[in-house]
C-alpha cells in the first residue's frame, strides 16, 4: 500500500533523497532549493540515513565533490538552482564527460541578473548542451517520481550519465500538495545497489580518470556520451514502463493532455502545464478542441515523436520559460519547430515566452494563447513567431 | 586493449579512463634527450645522491641499494644527476 | 626506523612512473615520487590531480603515470574533488560495503596556481572541514602550465609574462603570498614546508607524518621550474640548496598548533645568492636597482625573524 502524504515540492524531493539513501550528498544552500539539503541534513542528523553529507563552500564544490564521490565508487546527490547551477557550470560537463551518474534535484529560478530568486527556466536552458539527462516534473508527485526512477536510468550501463530533475521554484517547491508515497523498502528495491564496473576505490584495478584527451581522441569520447544519450531514450521508456508496475503512475517522453483530437495545442514543461490543463478542460466544454503536450523528457528529447504527436494539429504554441535572447526564438520552440522541420510535418508554430523571474502565469492569458491559436488556425497566417505573454508594454 | 590513434570509438574507454595505471612506461621519452649521462661505474661510490634526484626514475636501484645504469628509454638528459654527484662518476655527453 | 635514501628507493616501488611529458629538469616529478615513497606498501592511494604542469603530463590519454587511483577534474577543484572521493570512502566503510583491513589515502596536488590563486577557495572549505586527505602544492611560482604568468605565490620583482620586468615596471609588483601560513591558520593538525634537500629526509618525513596524521594537512613544497626561472636544467638541486641556505623557502612544519623549524642554515646566505643564477631576477642586478634587492632581503629576513618567534611562542611550556 502506498502511502499518502502532503508535502512541499522540496520536502517530496528530500524524501525521495532519504529513500534513495545515496552515500554521499554534497550541497550549498541556494534559495528555492536550500530546503532540500536542510531536510536531508536533519535525515543525516538523526541517522535515518547511511549517507555523508558535505556540508561544501560552493556549488562548484558541490559538483565537484560529486564527480570525486561518484568515481570514487558511490552514489553522489545533490541539489541547487539558478546561479548555484550556473557556479557548477564547468563542472557539469565535467560529470558528464566523466560518464558519472549523479543525480541532481534542480529547483529552477531565474539566473542573475539583476538577481531575482523566482521562478523561470534559465538556470535548466543554460545546460541544455552538457549531457545531463533532463527530466521535467509538473507537481510535487512527478518530482518525488522522477527522482526514484532517475538512478535506474542514470546507473544504466548503456547510459552512464548523470541526470537532474527539475521543478518549478515556489510554484511548486514551497507549495504543499497531497502526494502518494511508495515505501521504504519498495523503493531500496526498485533502484537496486549500486555497482560500478570500474571505480578509484577498487585498490584491485587502480584507475585514472579525467585525462587530459587531445585532438585524436577527444571527439571519440564526444561520440561515445552521443550515442549513451541516444540510448538513454529507450531505458528512460523502460525504466517507466517498470515504475508503472509499481506505483500505477504512467510516465512517457511527454505527455499528451486531449491532444489526440484536438486541433491546437501548447507545448510547455513544468508546472505552467498543470493551469493549461484547467485551460484545456475549460475551452473543451466551449467546444473548442484544445490540446496540450506536456514535455517530461527534455535531454534527450524526443524529436521524432512530439513531431509525430503534434503533426495532426492545426496550429501549436510552444511556451518558454526562459528567453534565448537570440531574436528567434526560445530554447524549447527551436526544438520543436526543427523536429517538425526534420521530420517533414508542416504545422504553423509560434513561440511565447513568458513568467520570467516568477511573473504570475494566469489561466486567462493561456486562454489567450489558444485564441491566438484558434485564429492561425482559422487563417493559416503565423505573423510573428517570437512573441511574448504577461510582460508589461506601451500598447 | 591497446589504444592507439586508430581505435574506434567503440573500443575506446570511455570518459578517457585509463584502467592500466602505470602505463606511460609504454610511452618512452628517451628521445627527446639532446646530451646523454654516461654512468662511469669505477668512480662510483654508491652514495645515494642522484637517484632520487632524477624526474625521470631513469636510474635504476636494485634490492641491494646500488645504483646501475641510465635506463635511456626515459632518461631526457637533464644533468641533474650529473651535477649532484661529487665523484665525477655520471658525465655528460 | 631511521630514514635512509637508499633503503626507501630499493625497498618501495615508484608510485609515479616514467614515461611521462614533464620538461628535463623538471623540480616536481622527484618531490611527487617521493611523496608517495612515504605511504606504506600496502595502502592505496587516490591521488587527485589540480590542472597544470604536472596533471597534463603524467595523465595524456591513453597513458597514466599513476601506479594508483588518479583523478583530474579541472583547475581549481582538487580540494573538493578529493573531499568527495574521502566522504564516499567514509561512507562506504561505515556502511560495510569495503572492508576494514583496506586502508586508502587521499593525496592531492596542485601547482602554486591550482592552489595559491584558484583553487583557494576549494582548499579551505576541504581542510575545514576536516577531510582525512593531504593537500600538496608544489608551488614553482608562477603559472608555468600556460607559459610563465605570474600568480601570487610569485616572488616580488620576478619576471613573468605578465609582470615582464620593463622601463617603468620592474617586474611583479607585490610580495609573495604566504600560502603556508595562511594554511596554517586554518588550525588543522598538520601543516609543512618543505624541499627537495640531497637525501630528501626532510621532504619524507613530513610526507609521511601528513599522510598518517589523521584529519586534513597540508604540505608545500619548493619546486623549481628551469624554464620559468631562467637557470641551466641540471642545477636544480643547487637552486634548491640556496632556497633554504638563504631562507627564501624556511623548512618548517605546524603540528597541532606547534611550529617546528627543522632546518636552521649554520650561515644564512644573502639573497643574492639564491636571485643571481636566475634570469627571472636579472634585472634586479642592473645598477641603480640596488634598493630591489635590498627590499628582498629585508622582506625575507622579516618574515623569518616572525617564524623564529612562532617556533618559540608555539613551544613555550
Amino acid at each position: 500500500m502506498s502511502i499518502r502524504e502532503r508535502l512541499s515540492g522540496n520536502e517530496a524531493a528530500a524524501i525521495a533523497m532519504k529513500q534513495i539513501n545515496p552515500d554521499v550528498v554534497a550541497a550549498f544552500p541556494i534559495t528555492p532549493s536550500t530546503e532540500i539539503p536542510q531536510y536531508f541534513s536533519t535525515f543525516v542528523s538523526n541517522g535515518s540515513v547511511d549517507t555523508e553529507f558535505v556540508a561544501v563552500e560552493s556549488e562548484h564544490s558541490a559538483m565537484s565533490a560529486c564527480i570525486g564521490a561518484e568515481a570514487a565508487g558511490s552514489r553522489a546527490m545533490t541539489a541547487t538552482s539558478a546561479n548555484g547551477l550556473s557556479l557548477m557550470w564547468e563542472m557539469i560537463y565535467i560529470a558528464s564527460s566523466l560518464r558519472l551518474p549523479i543525480v541532481m534535484s534542480l529547483v529552477n529560478r531565474a539566473v542573475s541578473g539583476p538577481l531575482n530568486i523566482h521562478n523561470d527556466h534559465s538556470d535548466a536552458m543554460g545546460v541544455r548542451d552538457s549531457g545531463w539527462i533532463m527530466l521535467f516534473s509538473e507537481n510535487n508527485q512527478e518530482a518525488y517520481d522522477n527522482l526514484l526512477m532517475a538512478h535506474r536510468i542514470a546507473e544504466h550501463k548503456d547510459v552512464l550519465l548523470p541526470l537532474m530533475v527539475c521543478q518549478d521554484g515556489f510554484i511548486t517547491s514551497h507549495s504543499i500538495e497531497n502526494i502518494e508515497l511508495v515505501e521504504d523498502e519498495k523503493v531500496k528495491e526498485f533502484i537496486g545497489t549500486y555497482k560500478p564496473e570500474h571505480y578509484l576505490l577498487n585498490r584491485k584495478e587502480p584507475m585514472a580518470v579525467g585525462p587530459l584527451d587531445v585532438q585524436t581522441y577527444l571527439f571519440e569520447h564526444k561520440y561515445q556520451q552521443a550515442n549513451a544519450m541516444r540510448n538513454a531514450k529507450k531505458v528512460i521508456e523502460e525504466v517507466s514502463r517498470d515504475f508503472e508496475k509499481m506505483t500505477g503512475r504512467k510516465y512517457s517522453f511527454f505527455e499528451e493532455y486531449k491532444l489526440s483530437d484536438a486541433e491546437v495545442a501548447i507545448v510547455c514543461m513544468n508546472s505552467t502545464a498543470g493551469t493549461a490543463k484547467f485551460v484545456v478542460d475549460s475551452l473543451r466544454e466551449k467546444g473548442v478542441k484544445a490540446g496540450l503536450l506536456k514535455v517530461r523528457m527534455f535531454r534527450p528529447f524526443p524529436a521524432e515523436e512530439i513531431a509525430n504527436a503534434l503533426s495532426h494539429l492545426k496550429a501549436v504554441a510552444v511556451l518558454d520559460k526562459a528567453d534565448s535572447l537570440n531574436a528567434a526564438g526560445g530554447a524549447l520552440f527551436e526544438d520543436v519547430t526543427s523536429s517538425m522541420y526534420v521530420n517533414k510535418e508542416q504545422v504553423p508554430v509560434v513561440n511565447y515566452v513568458y513568467g520570467i523571474g516568477g511573473r504570475d502565469t494566469t489561466s486567462y492569458e493561456i486562454e489567450g494563447v489558444y485564441n491566438d491559436l484558434m485564429e492561425i488556425a482559422k487563417t493559416g497566417e503565423v505573423g510573428n513567431p517570437y512573441r511574448y505573454f504577461g510582460v508589461r508594454r506601451e500598447k | 586493449m591497446k589504444i592507439t590513434p586508430n581505435t574506434p570509438a567503440e573500443e575506446m574507454t570511455i570518459a578517457g579512463n585509463i584502467y592500466e595505471a602505470g602505463n606511460s612506461l609504454e610511452f618512452k621519452t628517451g628521445d627527446w634527450r639532446s646530451v646523454k649521462p654516461i654512468y662511469i661505474s669505477e668512480k662510483c661510490k654508491q652514495c645515494g645522491l642522484c637517484f632520487p634526484v632524477c624526474p625521470d626514475d631513469a636510474i635504476p636501484v636494485n634490492k641491494d641499494q646500488k645504483r646501475e645504469d641510465f635506463n635511456y628509454d626515459y632518461c631526457k638528459g637533464c644533468g641533474v644527476c650529473a651535477k649532484v654527484c661529487p665523484f665525477g662518476a655520471i658525465e655528460m655527453k | 626506523m631511521a630514514y635512509n635514501v637508499k633503503e626507501v628507493v630499493a625497498n618501495k616501488p615508484s608510485r609515479f612512473m616514467a614515461g611521462h611529458r614533464m620538461c628535463a629538469g623538471c623540480g616536481a616529478p622527484p618531490v611527487a615520487r617521493m611523496f608517495l615513497r612515504a605511504l606504506h606498501e600496502d595502502d592505496h592511494a587516490v591521488i587527485c590531480g589540480a590542472t597544470g604542469c604536472m596533471e597534463v603530463s603524467t595523465f595524456m590519454y591513453p597513458y597514466t603515470s599513476w601506479t594508483d587511483s588518479f583523478i583530474h577534474t579541472a583547475f581549481e577543484c582538487a580540494g573538493a574533488t578529493l573531499s568527495g572521493a574521502e566522504a564516499a570512502y567514509r561512507s562506504l566503510k561505515k556502511q560495510g560495503k569495503l572492508s576494514d583491513d583496506e586502508h586508502t589515502k587521499f593525496i592531492a596536488f596542485g601547482g602554486d596556481g591550482g592552489t595559491y590563486d584558484i583553487g583557494l577557495q576549494s582548499l579551505s572549505g576541504a581542510m575545514e572541514r576536516g577531510h582525512d586527505m593531504v593537500y600538496v602544492c608544489y608551488d614553482n611560482g608562477a603559472y608555468m602550465n600556460t607559459g610563465i604568468q605570474r600568480s601570487s605565490a610569485t616572488p616580488h620583482f620576478a619576471d613573468t609574462t605578465t609582470s615582464p620586468a620593463g622601463t617603468k615596471v620592474p617586474g611583479k609588483m607585490q610580495v609573495r603570498k604566504d600560502l603556508t601560513e595562511v594554511m596554517a591558520s586554518h588550525h588543522i593538525p598538520y601543516v609543512a614546508q618543505t624541499i627537495a634537500t640531497a637525501n630528501f629526509k626532510d621532504l619524507y618525513e613530513k610526507a609521511e607524518k601528513a599522510i598518517y596524521t589523521k584529519g586534513p594537512a597540508f604540505v608545500n613544497v619548493l619546486a623549481p621550474c628551469p624554464r620559468g626561472w631562467g637557470y641551466p636544467t641540471d642545477e636544480l638541486m643547487q637552486i634548491n640548496k640556496l632556497a633554504v641556505d638563504t631562507c627564501y623557502w624556511p623548512l618548517y612544519e605546524v603540528e597541532n598548533g606547534k611550529y617546528k623549524i627543522t632546518y636552521k642554515p649554520a650561515k644564512k646566505l644573502p639573497i643574492e645568492e639564491f636571485l643571481k643564477p636566475q634570469r627571472r631576477f636579472k634585472h634586479m642586478f642592473k645598477p641603480g636597482n640596488e634598493w630591489m634587492i635590498e627590499e628582498f632581503q629585508k622582506e625575507l629576513d622579516e618574515r623569518w625573524e616572525a617564524l623564529l618567534k612562532l617556533e618559540e611562542i608555539t613551544n613555550k611550556e
